[in-house]
């Protein structure tokens, strides 16, 4: 397995190594070392590749992310797979603010806790987080589903679209034109599925809360609902 | 002006005083890693040895060759004995017995107009200037300098000269100083309410007035916890606060959170970076407790 030392080697020649994997290479497993903190560790591959992180990344780690498999060995500093488009990306620590930010599809599973605006403006992505979620969560997140197993700080789901929110501990304050749902039969199906895609087991797709958009606030036509 | 959207803090606060002859290496070596969030300028702000009934003025001169023995003289013969200055490039730390602190003050203001006065206390020291922050550390030596605790700050100013005094930290108060990442939208009015105070102020910048207001919030008989959350009420903008007093060190952010913190503490330190890049160097920062510190919530160390 090829292993890139950030301690020698530069963010740009492994971002550039990872960005000339293509379908069907023969080296599809990578190592990094000494990430010590850097930016865009990981950024733009779109190769199905894994990738395994030891130590803590800064902003950014698996930004539009296409099909990788990104594991952070650490903490991720702001907008970690920001705009993922599929894959995963795996944090074992704890997520700065914008997790997941306009991701619009791929799984992010977080271990730790993530800090403010986690999920926001997501477009299909798939976020598990273990720990607690900061202050204005999901903000005007539009499709994809958000699960927390800890607690959600200060107004979730402000001006939130149909992105689906499933929460097991306390709600701080929910934001605008977000409500508690029904957790209906199809609902416990995709939090169940979501859980085992994330590897959370011993918890009980009942012990959550489902919340989502009152559609007040933004012009919902039934017509459209299939698209979400 | 002065305002700063960017920037970098970092700040460090010993536990152990066994850290204490290492603390301008690590503190030189966390500013270095911020040096793209704030290419500008650079100043930091050291907490050394302190001597009972002795204050340290530190003071900035444009032509530092000429300024800094002139006052020299005068001074010595004001006071009627000698004076220990230590230079440093445009800085030099004057030391005097506290009664003199009036007399100084008053030396410097009428005598020199080319000097600033950067900070008085028993321990503090401040070091600010031009340039790249590794280029400021090494000018002032802050690797060699050693002490209790110690705040940098990198500026990247978007919306105002790059000057000298409007580089962080600043120092309102004996022994105090602040450094900012953010900006405040409503300082020209608690200028206004602090002038009234009786602060005057050095600049026309924002995070000037955040230090002036803990100051008299401080002069009002709070501590320096309890002046930073009275702060939530009454500041409004966007901030990152890293604060010092001669034996304390606090932390704020806003409500919002926007700009960036990290804390880590050890059984020997506690460290503030504006990202986990200023901490990555630190001894034994593999098994620190590592955290984003909450918004509105603030956190303080002291002996």
């Amino acid at each position: 397995m090829p292993t890139i030392d950030l301690a020698t080697s530069s963010l740009r020649e492994l971002n550039r190594t990872l960005h000339a994997c293509k379908d069907g290479s023969s080296e599809t497993a990578f190592e990094v070392l000494n990430p010590r903190g850097q930016h865009a560790v990981a950024v733009g591959i779109d190769a199905p590749l894994s990738i395994d992180v030891h130590g803590s990344v800064g902003y950014y780690c698996g930004g539009m992310n296409k099909r990788a498999h990104i594991t952070v060995r650490g903490s991720a500093g702001p907008g970690v797979a920001e705009n993922m488009m599929s894959g995963t990306v795996s944090v074992r620590g704890d997520a700065s603010q914008y997790a997941g930010a306009t991701g619009r599809g791929g799984l992010l599973v977080i271990d730790g806790n993530a800090a403010s605006r986690c999920g926001i403006s997501m477009k299909g992505i798939n976020i598990v987080v273990r720990g607690n979620i900061g202050h204005m969560s999901a903000f005007m997140a539009q499709s994809g589903n958000l699960v927390v197993l800890g607690d959600a700080g200060e107004a979730l789901g402000d001006s939130i679209y149909e992105a689906r929110l499933f929460v097991r501990g306390g709600v701080a304050s929910l934001g605008a034109d977000c409500i508690e749902k029904d957790m209906r039969p199809e609902h416990h199906e995709t939090l169940a599925r979501l859980l085992v895609e994330a590897g959370v087991t011993g918890v009980a797709t009942r012990e959550f809360r489902r919340y989502g958009s009152a559609r007040r606030l933004y012009t919902f036509n039934i017509d459209n609902a299939d698209a979400y | 002006m002065g305002r700063s959207r960017m920037c970098g803090i970092v700040g460090l606060y010993l536990k152990d005083a066994k850290l204490e002859p290492q603390l301008g290496a690590l503190t030189a070596s966390m500013l270095a890693t911020m040096c793209e969030r704030g290419p500008d300028s650079a100043g930091f702000a050291v907490y050394s040895t302190a001597v009972e009934g002795e204050l340290k003025f530190t003071l900035q001169s444009a032509n530092p060759s000429t300024d800094f023995p002139a006052l020299a003289t005068l001074l010595e013969a004001e006071l009627g004995g000698p004076v220990r200055i230590d230079a440093r490039s445009t800085h030099a730390v004057v030391h005097v017995k506290a009664d003199a602190l009036d007399r100084l003050k008053a030396l410097v203001l009428k005598q020199f107009p080319s000097v600033r006065i950067m900070g008085i206390g028993e321990a503090i020291e401040i070091y600010k200037e031009v340039g790249l922050p590794t280029a400021v550390s090494s000018l002032f030596a802050l690797s060699e300098m050693s002490g209790s605790h110690a705040i940098g700050h990198t500026r990247m100013a978007t919306e105002s000269a790059v000057t000298t005094s409007g580089a962080h930290p600043f120092s309102t108060g004996l022994d105090q100083c602040l450094v900012h990442n953010g900006s405040l939208s409503n300082h020209n009015n608690l200028r206004r309410a602090l002038r009234q105070q009786g602060y005057n102020f050095q600049t026309d910048n924002d995070s000037e007035v955040a230090a002036g207001y803990l100051s008299w919030r401080m002069r009002e008989g709070r501590n320096l916890k309890q002046a930073l959350e009275k702060s939530l009420d009454d500041l409004d903008g966007f901030f990152t606060f890293v604060v010092g007093t001669k034996t304390g060190f606090a932390v704020l952010r806003d409500p919002i959170a926007c700009k960036p913190a990290v804390l880590a503490e050890t059984a020997s330190y506690v460290a503030f970076g504006s990202e986990y890049r200023a901490l990555a160097g630190l001894p034994g920062i593999d098994t620190a407790k590592i955290w984003e510190p909450e918004p509105a919530t603030a956190y303080f160390w002291g002996r």
